[in-house]
């Protein structure tokens, strides 16, 4: 384990500069994943000897107002995935906006005007969907 | 690599999952103890001193609740689902520092589980991914209630995430690094060092993100009680539920502590005392979730798409060029 004083943080918080600087988050996400299902299965495991056990047909359906239960498709309104549509968009040129960010002192005017005309495309497509009135939420009447 | 690297690591895994699961509980305490003290009532009062066993109590009957999995849900998936929110939210906690460096028993210890150069990065993103466990816990109830908060959970989730993206931008340009470390560097030396000053417009956006990525109340339209009764967790009882919430509340604590390290300062030169004040500062955020769902009535789907497109994207892109200019010239 190399450690480095990086210039930036100083004394109060060193920066661990490690050859796999990602086994922590993997740690974490098999640890709680793990934990979470063992809970889960203890907490049924439990409830087995605990609980009243009930098979009644009308409590294990579904909830909604009144017996008669039907199975809802998986059927969404239009509207959404075309947020989701413009979700792809906008996010995705976000994502390649965080390289610029981070090295934008460097880049220096180049980068900036870069970024200005990658802006001015973005905000004519975002014009575009605009007046169409994608951004709209459209009645169903 | 040592060995002593990853016991330090689980150490710290551990810790920070216990911590967070306890607070979690007492989250809800403190939150129907605020809203109950804000309407002129009393709260939970009855298990121990002033209800504070009230959690225990929740604990205990969330344990041993009879585990219903009604008959016409996808089985798998719908079980599935709250272990993706739980463990999501604790994931974002990777890159978080929670204190800084001190030592303990001849070892220097750093409260940060993986020091990576992406830190912000891999937070919000994270934090993004746990839309899954709300978006198949809704689709595999097979319920209208739950499906409609499926989807309109993804909907604000997609949307509000252009608005974190753009809003943190602004203020990693003038960091220029994406480690939560480096961000609490560049503020050190006093309030006015903090980069809300630098950055009002990007503060009050990540900020009102902050409640649509969290599902909190002005944006709480993903379990409307009087619309969709409790929305993706209508069909969930007993421990599948109380994850729903715990991955709510974990969300809640984790993205104060981010909000506190970008803009107002983080714990500063690394003193007690001014990590005694971040601590502060992240409860205050916390409360301030608390006091806005006491304070606020929730909004329309239509208008929460047209908060998030219509006003403050082109508010963030504007921030954005504003601050190029500032900085270049």
């Amino acid at each position: 384990m190399i450690r480095v004083n990086n210039n930036i943080s100083g004394d109060y918080m060193e920066h661990i500069y490690h050859a796999h600087a990602y086994l922590g988050a993997f740690l974490l996400f098999a640890l709680t994943f793990g934990a979470f299902t063992l809970t889960t299965k203890m907490a049924h495991f439990v409830s087995h000897f605990l609980a009243s056990k009930d098979t009644e047909k009308i409590k294990l359906s579904i909830y909604e107002c009144g017996p008669e239960v039907t199975k809802q498709p998986n059927r969404l309104s239009p509207q959404f995935y075309l947020f989701a549509l413009l979700f792809i968009l906008f996010d995705v040129e976000i994502v390649f906006m965080f390289p610029w960010a981070v090295d934008f002192k460097y880049l220096g005017w180049f980068g900036f005007t870069e970024m200005i005309g990658f802006i001015v495309l973005l905000a004519i497509g975002f014009i575009y969907a605009w007046r169409k009135g994608a951004l709209q939420w459209h009645s169903i009447k | 690599m040592g060995i002593d690297y990853i016991i330090a690591t689980i150490i710290k895994i551990v810790i920070v999952m216990l911590v967070f699961s306890a607070l979690a509980g007492f989250g809800t305490y403190f939150e129907r103890k605020i809203l109950a003290f804000m309407q002129r009532r009393l709260g939970p009062m009855s298990v121990g001193p002033y209800g504070i066993l009230q959690i225990m109590a929740d604990g205990i009957k969330l344990f041993t609740k009879e585990d219903i999995i009604p008959t016409s849900v996808v089985g798998k998936i719908f079980k599935i689902a709250p272990i993706i929110t739980a463990s999501t939210a604790f994931m974002a906690a990777a890159t978080i520092p929670f204190w800084p460096d001190f030592t303990i028993f001849g070892y220097r210890v750093q409260p940060i589980i993986t020091d990576s150069s992406v830190g912000l990065l891999y937070v919000i993103g994270v934090m993004a991914v746990g839309l899954f466990g709300v978006l198949l816990g809704g689709m595999a109830s097979s319920n209208k209630y739950s499906l409609i908060s499926a989807a309109r959970s993804s909907a604000v989730f997609l949307s509000y995430e252009v608005i974190t993206g753009l809003a943190l931008l602004a203020p990693i340009m003038l960091v220029g690094s994406l480690s939560l470390v480096n961000f609490n560097a560049y503020q050190v030396g006093g309030i006015s060092n903090w980069l809300v000053w630098k950055q009002p417009i990007a503060f009050i956006l990540f900020w009102i993100a902050a409640f649509a990525e969290t599902g909190r109340t002005p944006f709480h339209l993903i379990a409307n009680d009087h619309e969709i009764i409790d929305g993706f967790g209508t069909e969930y009882s007993g421990m599948r539920w109380g994850l729903f919430f715990i991955g709510e509340y974990a969300n809640m604590f984790f993205i104060s502590f981010v909000i506190v390290l970008v803009f107002m300062g983080g714990f500063g030169d690394g003193s007690v005392l001014s990590a005694l004040a971040f601590l502060g500062k992240v409860a205050f955020f916390f409360f301030f979730f608390l006091w806005t769902r006491a304070a606020w009535p929730d909004v329309r789907p239509d208008q929460l798409m047209w908060l998030c497109w219509k006003v403050l994207m082109p508010l963030a892109v504007i921030n954005i060029v504003i601050t190029g200019f500032v900085v270049m010239f």
